[in-house]
């Protein structure tokens, strides 16, 4: 049996901030989600992650999270280690809900 | 090509053309300045008789994360090995001084690492000699040869 | 205290300099991210879910006032203005970035203190009784033993590259606060039938996957061959520990795998061997090590500012009858500070908060502070007649909470909230229970109650040790909490007996209700602890309130 293909996003920690980014259709790095390339076909996936995994310089590694499309049709994390990655702890408001509060 | 990595930096190997052999075969021969290559899981206590014809002693790290060589080296060394110690396979710069501390005189590596990490990354501000917690503390210690 | 020598000042200056030198060459490209990362662990530095996270090594759980604000003042500088205290006496901050991090190691070695072998497949920073020199039951202090290994076994050439992490803890006293059963080494100070220090010494302990309480490989073993015995233990560990699987690295599964009979055996050739050409430890070296922890003068007037105290303030005699511990000088008490404000985030302290507290020991405490692996900060020599006054400092800081070894002084790990390896969060649950049970108000009524939560198998919360123990899991998607009852983290140490299928979020905390009244409807008397009626009753009666569906045990 084959599994169906979960739609992923590439996502990584930056070298020197340490924060989590999201690969876009345009090839650079965003801190948010939503700004992400959904991938939907294996293929480019694995394509677009083994060509991301050759900036060794940028960030520490990266791999897949699985994600949907949200109502306004933006890439959203499917597994709450992803929403809590993409917002930041649970017990302050730090990390990147704060930053987008500040914006 | 290896690189030796030793004190005084980059060098060749100046064993060419001798190699190293597994210890069967050292048992059978006849040599008396062996060079052996060691497994870093050896039997230690079985080269014991072994130990007086040996000249030189390779030991293996499959990867730099693997540190089973450096406890390898320093129980030859309590066994009063004083002949030469290479630590060789993937070992990076940042281990040189504890390589050299547990008893290692220097280390192959090829030459992919040779030219991510050069001579001056193994040498440069790794004074090993320059004291350890463990020289401190075990100062009054019977030295085993170095 | 111990103060550093010239030789610790240059070492982690020195040690500072690699790491600068270590981070110029991950960014060249000279160092791949696979050969940093363990270079980075050993300096104290995580990367997480959200950040980089610091660990600072508080040696033994001990510092003072300077220390103290210099680690203020680092969260002030390069954090969020605050920093976790962590199960092991470490502090963390969560949020420092690479490239200042060599800056703070700077700002540490300023004031003596390091992050060094804070994390790694390394001998860890050791750890000890967070009442030590203190406590009115102690034997010996275990904190010269815990320096000496602390230089023994930092950057030692031969254990930097160990199977996994390695855990030593030293206790001096007949009652364990150091969890020394759940150590790779536990180390107890005792004499033998002449009267000669040593120890007694436990190996195999931890928790993790395969949780296991540590055997005691040898009864007596004279205070002088310390160091020869445990490079022993390790090299056999370093040789022959499984370097196959992660979660069979530790020590204690070669301990299981092997049998302690034949380890220790193994282990007592090695030292036979080593001990022909070990020398000892220079004699000088251990006095001095001895003298640098000898007790401070005491002040043993009293002028009955306490007892005044006591009898006019109900939450000052609340706070007094819960926070503080019998010192051995009787005009004196080991007070602890909570770090577990109700609904607050168990072990956190805000710079000012650590101001604070610098400010008592200093003025009212002889200099001494302590981090606890409970998560508090100790203030182990308070005059009885000066905790009125250290008390109102506490108040000004949100510190007083009156809790320690109560339902809400709760264990907790960072849990998915920060940490990369996590299955679930575990801060919100603690937050959750401790107002549950506050606002219940039957916190007194219930009692010593230790609840321990890890957000993953790892166990850094030490659930498995825990009255109550909580773990978090994934579960088809979603977090899952599983109970454990009737762990012990002391002399009497046990590990918990799983209680049966685990809770969603939400059904947890009802669940623990149950859990709770039916310990205060089935205890003999109000003196009767949870722990002591569980081990009366046995898990049945405790089962059922958590299962009342099933009415007994669900497997
Ligand atoms: S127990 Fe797991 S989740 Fe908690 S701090 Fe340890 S590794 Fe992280």
């Amino acid at each position: 049996m084959v599994k169906k293909f979960t739609a992923k996003v590439i996502t990584t920690n930056r070298l020197l901030e340490g924060d989590a980014v999201y690969l876009t259709r345009d090839g650079i790095w965003s801190p948010e989600f939503g700004d992400a390339e959904l991938f939907t076909d294996p293929a480019g996936a694995s394509l677009a992650l083994e060509t991301a995994n050759r900036q060794t310089l940028l960030h520490v590694g990266a791999y897949f999270a699985d994600a949907e499309t949200d109502p306004s049709g933006r890439p959203s994390p499917t597994h709450y280690r992803e929403r809590l990655r993409s917002m930041g702890p649970s017990n302050y408001c730090h990390g990147k809900q704060a930053e987008r509060a500040n914006v | 090509m290896a690189v030796i990595v030793r004190d005084q930096g980059f060098s060749k190997d100046d064993l060419d053309g001798r190699s190293f052999i597994g210890m069967e075969d050292a048992e059978i021969s006849e040599d008396l300045s062996l060079a052996i290559e060691l497994p870093n899981h050896a039997d230690l206590p079985a080269l014991k008789t072994l130990l007086p014809k040996i000249g030189a002693i390779r030991i293996n790290f499959p990867n730099f994360g693997d540190g089973r060589g450096f406890s390898i080296a320093t129980k030859l060394r309590h066994m009063g090995y004083a002949g030469r110690l290479r630590a060789s396979g993937h070992v990076i710069a940042d281990q040189y001084a504890l390589a050299r501390r547990s008893g290692f005189d220097e280390i192959e590596i090829d030459d992919e690492l040779a030219a991510r990490q050069p001579e001056n990354q193994w040498i440069s501000g790794k004074d090993w000699k320059s004291g350890s917690y463990q020289d401190r503390l075990l100062k009054t210690e019977l030295a085993p040869t170095r | 205290m111990y103060k550093y020598s010239e030789f610790d000042e240059f070492f982690v200056r020195r040690r500072v300099e690699e790491f600068r030198d270590q981070v110029r060459r991950r960014l060249d490209g000279s160092l791949t991210e696979d050969e940093f990362k363990p270079l980075r662990l050993k300096n104290g530095l995580y990367l997480q879910l959200h950040a980089y996270m610091l660990r600072v090594a508080i040696p033994y759980g001990t510092f003072d006032s300077r220390q103290m604000r210099q680690l203020a003042d680092i969260a002030d500088k390069w954090d969020k203005g605050y920093g976790h205290f962590t199960t092991r006496q470490n502090i963390q901050f969560n949020w420092p970035k690479l490239a200042d991090v060599p800056a703070i190691l700077d700002a540490l070695a300023d004031v003596d203190m390091h992050a060094i072998q804070t994390s790694g497949n390394c001998i860890r920073n050791v750890t000890a009784d967070h009442f030590a020199g203190a406590a009115a039951d102690e034997i010996a202090d275990p904190r010269p033993t815990a320096e000496l290994l602390r230089q023994w076994s930092t950057d030692h050439p031969e254990f930097q590259y160990l199977p996994r992490k390695f855990k030593i803890a030293v206790s001096g006293s007949s009652r364990d606060r150091a969890v020394t059963k759940a150590h790779d080494i536990g180390l107890r100070s005792i004499r033998d039938a002449g009267g000669s220090p040593g120890y007694e010494v436990l190996i195999g302990g931890g928790l993790g996957r395969t949780p296991m309480i540590g055997a005691v490989v040898r009864e007596f073993l004279p205070e002088s061959e310390l160091l020869a015995y445990v490079e022993s233990i390790l090299r056999v560990y370093n040789l022959h520990g499984r370097r196959d699987n992660k979660y069979k690295a530790r020590l204690k599964i070669l301990v299981h795998e092997t049998g302690i009979e034949k380890l220790s055996r193994e282990i007592e050739a090695e030292f036979a061997e080593r001990k022909k050409w070990f020398a000892g430890v220079d004699p000088e070296l251990i006095e001095a090590l001895k003298s640098a922890f000898k007790p401070p003068e005491f002040n043993l007037s009293r002028t009955g500012a306490f007892e005044r105290r006591l009898e006019k303030d109900s939450g000052f005699r609340a706070w007094a009858d819960t926070n503080l511990f019998e010192h051995r000088c009787s005009a004196y008490s080991i007070a602890t500070v909570s770090l577990k404000p109700i609904g607050g985030t168990p072990g956190d302290a805000s710079a000012n908060q650590m101001r604070a507290l610098a400010d008592i020991a200093e003025r009212l405490g002889h200099d001494e502070i302590r981090a606890s692996h409970e998560q508090n900060i100790i203030l182990p020599h308070i005059r009885k007649d000066d905790l009125p006054e250290a008390y109102d400092v506490l108040a000004a800081s949100g510190l007083q909470t009156a809790n320690f070894g109560l339902v809400s002084d709760i264990i907790a790990c960072p849990g998915m909230d920060y940490c990369a390896l996590a299955t679930a969060r575990s801060i919100p649950i603690a937050q959750e229970i401790s107002r549950r049970f506050a606002a219940l108000g039957i916190e007194r009524e219930i009692g010593s109650m230790k609840i321990k939560i890890s957000g993953c198998i790892n166990a850094c919360g030490h659930h498995h040790v825990g009255h109550i123990g909580i773990l978090g899991l994934e579960r088809a998607g979603v977090e899952n909490y599983q109970i454990t009852l009737g762990g012990d983290a002391t002399e009497t140490a046990a590990l918990g007996d799983r209680a049966g299928r685990g809770f969603s979020a939400d059904e947890l905390i009802p669940a623990l209700e149950r859990l709770v009244e039916a310990y205060l409807r089935l205890r003999d008397s109000c003196r009767e602890t949870f722990l002591e009626a569980y081990r009366r009753l046995g898990p049945e009666p405790f089962r059922a309130a958590l299962y009342p569906e099933t009415g007994k045990l669900a497997a």
